[in-house]
């Protein structure tokens, strides 16, 4: 191979020409092909059948769908996938935003703060969910508790009570993404003609005006891109709830995701458990090529 | 469907991601430097935005002092957290030894060497096709690669495993071994985009001259683009390694027990150790953070330019 790669062409002919793009292209599409696309096609297949080691598959027809769709435990775990999502995707828009209006600036010591402030988009989602568990430690000596301790509030126990541990994991999600949009914030504001601001100040402009006029339009395709990519990674989200909670306590935490998982892996449903995450990627494409639509429309007009 | 670029030509110094080029001349005041109209002199609000600033790092810095000091601290209750170790003692990351977490830890860091290896040399190669070679089927090569971003290990989890326990064709079972992680990493769309957008932005000129003098296309990439990608493989590099590091679903199905785990994977084995406090699951958390944070603090403008390029492109 190396061989007819390197040798000079010397004639622009059909042939090598022809063949040459795909030599370089062929290590890539091959393991697309088979560790993605392979599962993927796999995985719509097997979601028509009820699986049965060394029994060999049964065809089901649409039986996997509309049993993982009528189970209750399914509904709840997609419901709280969605408030998750946009909890996550709102709060981190927010707290980046925020961040990023106090972070903003040249100065070494304003630097030294981001760079902190970065850390959590950095680590590794299970360090992070080992940590906020501490955090999140249920008597007044944790962390979380401590502080409200201080506010007179008692401590409580977070992750063990099903009324609050979806919105614990919310916290530590925020936690996770906010820095992260904080950086493509302040990209966007670097992009900010300075001399508009200036203008308002002579116009007499107040802060809030300024903020909204002038700051806010300038960051909007930014801001769009971070929630729509927010809210599709926000639909598979795994990891955050599978360290932090497990889906637990009795549910109150499970996830699109960790449904599928647990159905797949310890009730050994594949049909079940690839029917749910063939519609989680109707549901993710159909957003994504939606999302890709309106942009490309508004980029025309 | 736009791809996320690094772009070489139009994109501001990498600097601009952090705030504005700081080589440009400063024609205004310092207080039209930011949305805000932060001053910079001693007054109600530069002790504000100090305010601020310490409540943002308690927040979001903090807590990797309670890891540290955690994991240094002679009492491993979870409930005694504190920024400084109280008894300092390496005992937690000789305990966290015993139980193997250098183990997984050489797991993963094979994992992302070779794993970000793989990814690099496919992505170039796969890159230099698309930017410097017209041919039938471009559109759909872009496309499929587009849709690996779409199809994360998650959505294929299920399938996949079994895929991993029987490859087609070659009937291999790579379950419990370190390719299972590393193969499917390899393709990832993010960073052939990236550095196909680069590529792209790269005059051609010498390229032309030395394809006339008779070099060959592999020497080509090698000697001639590659060294002017730099910047994108910096980015392209950073950014996988943080993404593999990051993995979790993929080691937990790829392996067959748990010494085939990854150290981040691992932690949870600590954690349900009857037998170990805290302070060792927080050691193995050190352990398991330290390399993603050298690799930060080394290559930060890297991920960052990353980041905001990326991410305002789509």
């Amino acid at each position: 191979m190396t061989a007819t790669v390197t040798a000079p062409p010397r004639r622009r002919g059909f042939p090598k020409q022809a063949v040459l793009p795909w030599l370089f292209l062929a290590p890539g599409l091959l393991l697309a092909l088979v560790f993605k696309f392979l599962p993927m096609g796999k995985g719509i297949w097997l979601s028509f059948f009820k699986v049965r080691p060394f029994l060999g598959d049964k065809w089901v027809g649409l039986d996997n769908y509309t049993r993982v769709l009528s189970d209750h435990r399914f509904q709840e775990a997609v419901s709280h996938t969605l408030l998750l999502g946009l909890g996550i995707s709102l709060g981190a828009i927010v707290v980046g935003f925020l961040l990023a209006l106090l972070l903003e600036g040249q100065a070494r010591s304003l630097k030294l703060v981001r760079t902190a402030v970065f850390l959590p988009v950095v680590t590794a989602t299970a360090v992070v969910g080992e940590l906020w568990r501490l955090l999140y430690y249920p008597t007044s000596g944790g962390l979380v508790n401590g502080a409200l301790g201080f506010l007179g509030i008692g401590p409580v126990a977070f992750l063990d009570n099903p009324d609050t541990a979806l919105w614990a994991t919310m916290v530590m999600g925020i936690w996770m993404a906010a820095p992260y949009n904080m950086v493509i914030i302040l990209a966007g504001l670097a992009g900010v003609d300075r001399s508009l601001y200036e203008a308002a100040a002579m116009d007499g402009v107040s802060l809030w005006q300024r903020l909204r006029h002038i700051t806010l339009p300038a960051i909007r395709p930014a801001m769009s891109i971070v929630l729509t990519l927010a809210a599709i990674r926000g639909l598979r989200v795994f990891t955050e709830v599978y360290v932090l909670t497990g889906g637990g306590p009795a549910g109150s935490t499970d996830v699109w995701m960790t449904r599928a998982y647990t159905l797949g892996f310890t009730r050994n449903d594949i049909g079940g458990a690839s029917a749910a995450s063939v519609v989680l990627l109707c549901v993710t494409l159909l957003l994504t090529v939606t999302v890709n639509y309106l942009r490309k429309r508004g980029d025309v007009r | 469907m736009s791809a996320p670029a690094i772009d070489p030509v139009r994109t501001p110094a990498p600097g601009a991601a952090l705030g504005r080029p700081s080589g440009k001349q400063r024609s205004t005041p310092a207080r039209f430097d930011t949305a805000l109209g932060w001053s910079d002199r001693p007054g109600f609000g530069l002790a504000l935005r100090i305010l601020l600033c310490v409540i943002a790092l308690a927040i979001f810095a903090a807590p990797f002092l309670t890891i540290l000091s955690g994991a240094f601290s002679r009492n491993p209750s979870g409930s005694s957290l504190s920024f400084l170790p109280h008894h300092p003692t390496l005992l937690n990351v000789k305990v966290a030894g015993e139980r193997g977490i250098w183990d997984y830890f050489t797991n993963s860091l094979v994992i992302a060497g070779g794993g970000l290896l793989l990814q690099l040399v496919v992505s170039v190669l796969a890159a230099y096709a698309l930017a410097r070679h017209r041919f039938r089927g471009q559109a759909l090569v872009l496309t499929l690669f587009m849709l690996t971003m779409m199809l994360p290990e998650e959505v294929i989890a299920i399938p996949l495993s079994l895929v991993l326990g029987h490859v087609p064709v070659l009937g291999l079972d790579l379950k419990g071994t370190a390719w299972a992680v590393i193969l499917p990493l390899g393709a990832w769309g993010f960073s052939v985009m990236m550095l196909t957008e680069f590529m792209k932005d790269i005059p051609t000129e010498i390229e032309e001259a030395a394809r006339i003098d008779g070099v060959g296309e592999l020497r080509l990439l090698w000697q001639i683009v590659l060294p002017l990608c730099r910047p994108a493989l910096g980015v392209a590099g950073v950014l996988g390694f943080i993404m593999i590091w990051d993995q979790y679903l993929l080691p937990l199905i790829a392996a067959k027990d748990p010494t085939d785990y990854t150290v981040t994977v691992a932690l949870s084995i600590l954690r349900s150790d009857p037998q170990v406090g805290s302070g060792v699951v927080l050691a193995g958390a050190v352990i398991a953070l330290l390399p993603s944070l050298i690799v930060y603090l080394l290559l930060q403008r890297s991920l960052v330019t990353g980041i905001a390029a990326g991410a305002t492109k789509g």
